[in-house]
C-alpha cells in the first residue's frame, strides 16, 4: 500500500483552521505511526449511461448506451429500429409508382432526391430512356435536396456544439427552397416528385427566376456563417481532431458520401458512376485531409456552394420539351384524354389498377444522395411488383462507424462525433 | 435461369473469366441483368471469393457497397444472399450472389473479417430473413427488438401485418422486460444482471435471448 500516493483532499471541507487552511476530512487508513491517507480507487468502475432515445442530440429516435470509465467513453452501442416502419417489405405488395412516397419518409430531409433515386433504379429496370428536360430537372430536384440536407445537418450540429446562430440563419435560408419545393410539388416534406418515366409536374411559372435569385443571395448566409464558424477557435476546438477515420479505415467500413470524402477517398458517384448527364456539370468534389469532425464539416459546406454552381448550370442548360417519356404504358394519359378516348382510358384504367409490369431481371442504381450512397436495388419476376426492394441506406451504413470513432474520446466529443455522421432515423430504420 | 439469352451471352465482365480461373467450379453461373453483372458462388466458398475479388491485384473490389438477402415469390427457389461490390480505383462495380437452399440450414460465412461495415448489413440480413453468418462478432437483431418473437419479417411466409394479432403484439410490448431494452453485456455492466429473475438469466446466460416461433411450414420448413 505504501507505493500509493498521498493525497490531501480539500473538497467537502468543514471549514478553516488556526491558520487559514482548509480542513480536510481524512481518507483511507492510517498505516503505523505516519499519518499516510491514500487515495480513494477511482476509475475502477465503469459506468452505463444510456443516451435517447428521445434526446435533441441524438438527431432522432437514436439510442445510444455508453460505457465510461469516468468521461472517457470505452464503449458505445447504439440502438436503432425505433422508427422501423418494414418499407422494405410493404414494397413488395405496391406497384413502382406506389413506393414513391414511401421514399418520401425515408430521408425525410432530402426527400426529392429519394424520388429521384428511386425512379432512376425502376427506369433502369425497365430500360426507359427519360427526357432532357426532366434529367435537368431532376438535377435540380437532387441539388436543391443536398443544400437542404447539408443546411439542417449544419444547423443542428452547431447547435449541439452551443454555436445557435447558424441554425436561425441556415433555417431561414432553407425555408426559401421549401417554398420552392412546396411551389412545385405541392407538398413541403413528403414531395413524391418523380414518376417512373418523368416527373409529377413540371415547374411552375417564376421557378427558375426565384430559385436563381436564391442562388445569388444564398452564398451571403453562407459566407457569414463561414465566418462564424470555420476559424472560430470554440468550433475548431470541439471539431478538430475528433472522430478520426483514416482513408483505410472509412473504406473498411463501407461509409459514403461526405464521411468518406472527408477522409480523403476521392469517391462521388456524381463523379464516378455518372447518372443525369452530371458528368457535364463542372463541379468539384471536396475532399478532406484528416478525416476528423472538422473535415466533415468543411466538405459539407463546400459542397453547398458546389451544388449552388450545378444549379446555376442546369437553370442555364434547362432545355424545353416534355417532362415524360411518350408511352402511354408507363406515363398516365391526360385527364380528359382519359375520360374521352377509349385507348386513353384503357391505359388509364391499366396503369391504376395493375401497375406497370418491369420485365424479369434486377437492377442496382445507386446515386450520390446528401448522405451518401443512395442505392435502390429491384429484383423483379415479371410482375407489376418488385419481389425484393432494397434500399442501400446511406446513414445507416455511415452510422456502423460510430462505436470506432467515439472509443477513448470524452462525452461530450461523442455528441459531436454523432453529429458528424448525418445521421437521418427515417433512413436508418426504413 | 430467368435471363434472357442475350444477357446470358453478354456475361463477358474480365472478373467473371478471372474468378472461373482461380476457382473452378464454385463459380456455378454469371449472368448480366439490365447492364449489372451478377457471378453466382458456391455459398460454402463466399469468403475465398470475396477475399480473393478484395486482395487480388487486377481485381482490387475493395468496396463494399451492399450485402443483403433475395428470397423469391416462386417457393422452389433457393434464397440468395447478395454482395454489392465496387472496384473504387477502376470505378467496376460487381454482384457476387450465393445461393442458400431452403431445404438447409440457413447459414453462410460471415465477411466482418474483410470488411468492418458488413457488421451491421449481415445483422441486418439476419434480423430480416434469419441467415446466420458464421463466425459474426456480435450477431443479433438489429432493427426488430431482440425479443422479438414474430419471425424474420422480409421472408415471404411471413405475413404483411406480422404474425401475431394486435391484440398480442400490444400484450406484448406491455410486458416487455429489461431484457428487450439491453443486451446481456450491458446489464452486467450496469451491475443489473444478478437482479433479473434467475429464469431470464439463465436464458442470457445460454445466449437465448427470446423465443422465436417456426413459421407454419408454408415453405417446407427451413
Amino acid at each position: 500500500m505504501s507505493e500509493t500516493r498521498s493525497v490531501e483532499l480539500s473538497v467537502g471541507t468543514t471549514g478553516i483552521d488556526e491558520h487559514g487552511r482548509p480542513v480536510t476530512i481524512p481518507l483511507g487508513v492510517r498505516t503505523g505511526s505516519a499519518e499516510v491517507e491514500h487515495e480513494p480507487e477511482l476509475g475502477s468502475e465503469h459506468m452505463l449511461i444510456n443516451i435517447g432515445p428521445q434526446h435533441p442530440a441524438t438527431h432522432g429516435v437514436l439510442r445510444l448506451v455508453v460505457e465510461l470509465d469516468g468521461e472517457v467513453v470505452v464503449r458505445v452501442v447504439p440502438h436503432i429500429g425505433y422508427l422501423h416502419s418494414g418499407f422494405e417489405k410493404l414494397g413488395e405488395y405496391r406497384h413502382y409508382n406506389q413506393l414513391i412516397p414511401l421514399t418520401d419518409r425515408m430521408d425525410y430531409l432530402a426527400p426529392m432526391s429519394n424520388n429521384v433515386g428511386l425512379a432512376l433504379a425502376a427506369e433502369k429496370l425497365m430500360g426507359i430512356d427519360i427526357t432532357e428536360r426532366c434529367k435537368v430537372l431532376r438535377v435540380i430536384a437532387c441539388e436543391m435536396s443536398r443544400i437542404i440536407s447539408h443546411l439542417v445537418w449544419l444547423g443542428t450540429t452547431a447547435i449541439d456544439m452551443g454555436a445557435f446562430t447558424p441554425f436561425l440563419w441556415l433555417f431561414q435560408e432553407r425555408e426559401h427552397v421549401y417554398n420552392l419545393q412546396e411551389a412545385w410539388t405541392g407538398a413541403r416534406l413528403t414531395t413524391t416528385l418523380t414518376r417512373v418515366g418523368g416527373l409529377m409536374a413540371d415547374i411552375p411559372d417564376g421557378f427558375e427566376d426565384e430559385l436563381r435569385a436564391w442562388c445569388r443571395k444564398f452564398p451571403k448566409t453562407l459566407d457569414e456563417v463561414d465566418k462564424l464558424l470555420t476559424r472560430n477557435a470554440l468550433w475548431c476546438g470541439r471539431t478538430q481532431g475528433i472522430g478520426i477515420l483514416t482513408a483505410e479505415e472509412a473504406i473498411n467500413f463501407s461509409l459514403s458520401g461526405p464521411m468518406l470524402r472527408a477522409s480523403g477517398v476521392p469517391y462521388d458517384v456524381r463523379k464516378d458512376l455518372p447518372y443525369l448527364d452530371y458528368e457535364t456539370y463542372d463541379f468539384e468534389v471536396p475532399i478532406g485531409e484528416n478525416g476528423d469532425v472538422y473535415d466533415r464539416y468543411l466538405v459539407r459546406f463546400e459542397e453547398i456552394r458546389q451544388s449552388i454552381r450545378i444549379l446555376e448550370q442546369a437553370l442555364d442548360r434547362l432545355p424545353d420539351g416534355p417532362i415524360n417519356v411518350d408511352d402511354p404504358r408507363v406515363i398516365l394519359p391526360d385527364k380528359r384524354d382519359a375520360m374521352n378516348d377509349m385507348e386513353a382510358m384503357i391505359f388509364h384504367f391499366k396503369q391504376v389498377m395493375e401497375g406497370i409490369e418491369a420485365p424479369v431481371g434486377e437492377a442496382y442504381f445507386p446515386i450520390e444522395g446528401p448522405k451518401g450512397e443512395l442505392g435502390y436495388y429491384f429484383v423483379s419476376d415479371g410482375t407489376a411488383k418488385p419481389v425484393r426492394w432494397r434500399v442501400r441506406p446511406a446513414a445507416f451504413i455511415n452510422l456502423a462507424s460510430l462505436p470506432k470513432m467515439a472509443e477513448g474520446h470524452l462525452l461530450s466529443d461523442l455528441i459531436a462525433i454523432n453529429a458528424s455522421v448525418d445521421i437521418v432515423m427515417g433512413e436508418v430504420d426504413r | 435461369m430467368t435471363e434472357s439469352p442475350a444477357a446470358q451471352a453478354g456475361a463477358t465482365h474480365p472478373s467473371v473469366e478471372a474468378l472461373r480461373e482461380a476457382f473452378g467450379d464454385t463459380v456455378t453461373r454469371a449472368t448480366v441483368s439490365c447492364g449489372d453483372t451478377i457471378v453466382y458462388v458456391d455459398a460454402s466458398r463466399i469468403r475465398d471469393v470475396l477475399a480473393w475479388l478484395k486482395d487480388t491485384p487486377g481485381q482490387d473490389y475493395n468496396y463494399l457497397v451492399d450485402i443483403t438477402a433475395v428470397e423469391y415469390r416462386d417457393v422452389e427457389r433457393p434464397i440468395e444472399v447478395v454482395y454489392n461490390l465496387l472496384s473504387l480505383e477502376r470505378k467496376q462495380p460487381l454482384r457476387v450472389k450465393a445461393e442458400l437452399p431452403k431445404d438447409g440450414p440457413l447459414e453462410i460465412d460471415s465477411v466482418v473479417v474483410l470488411w468492418r461495415g458488413a457488421n451491421w448489413l449481415e445483422r441486418e440480413v439476419y434480423d430480416m430473413f434469419g441467415i446466420r453468418f458464421r463466425d459474426h462478432p456480435d450477431l443479433r437483431r438489429i432493427l426488430m427488438w431482440e425479443t422479438y418473437a414474430e419471425g424474420y419479417p422480409l421472408r415471404k411466409s411471413f405475413p404483411l401485418r406480422g404474425r401475431f394479432s394486435r391484440s398480442e403484439q400490444m400484450r406484448q410490448a406491455l410486458n416487455a422486460n429489461p431484457e428487450a431494452h439491453y443486451s446481456m453485456e450491458e446489464l452486467s455492466i450496469a451491475e443489473a444482471y444478478h437482479n433479473i429473475p434467475a429464469d431470464m438469466r439463465d436464458r442470457l446466460a445460454r445466449g437465448e435471448r427470446a423465443k422465436i416461433p417456426e413459421p407454419p411450414s408454408e415453405t417446407g420448413g427451413e
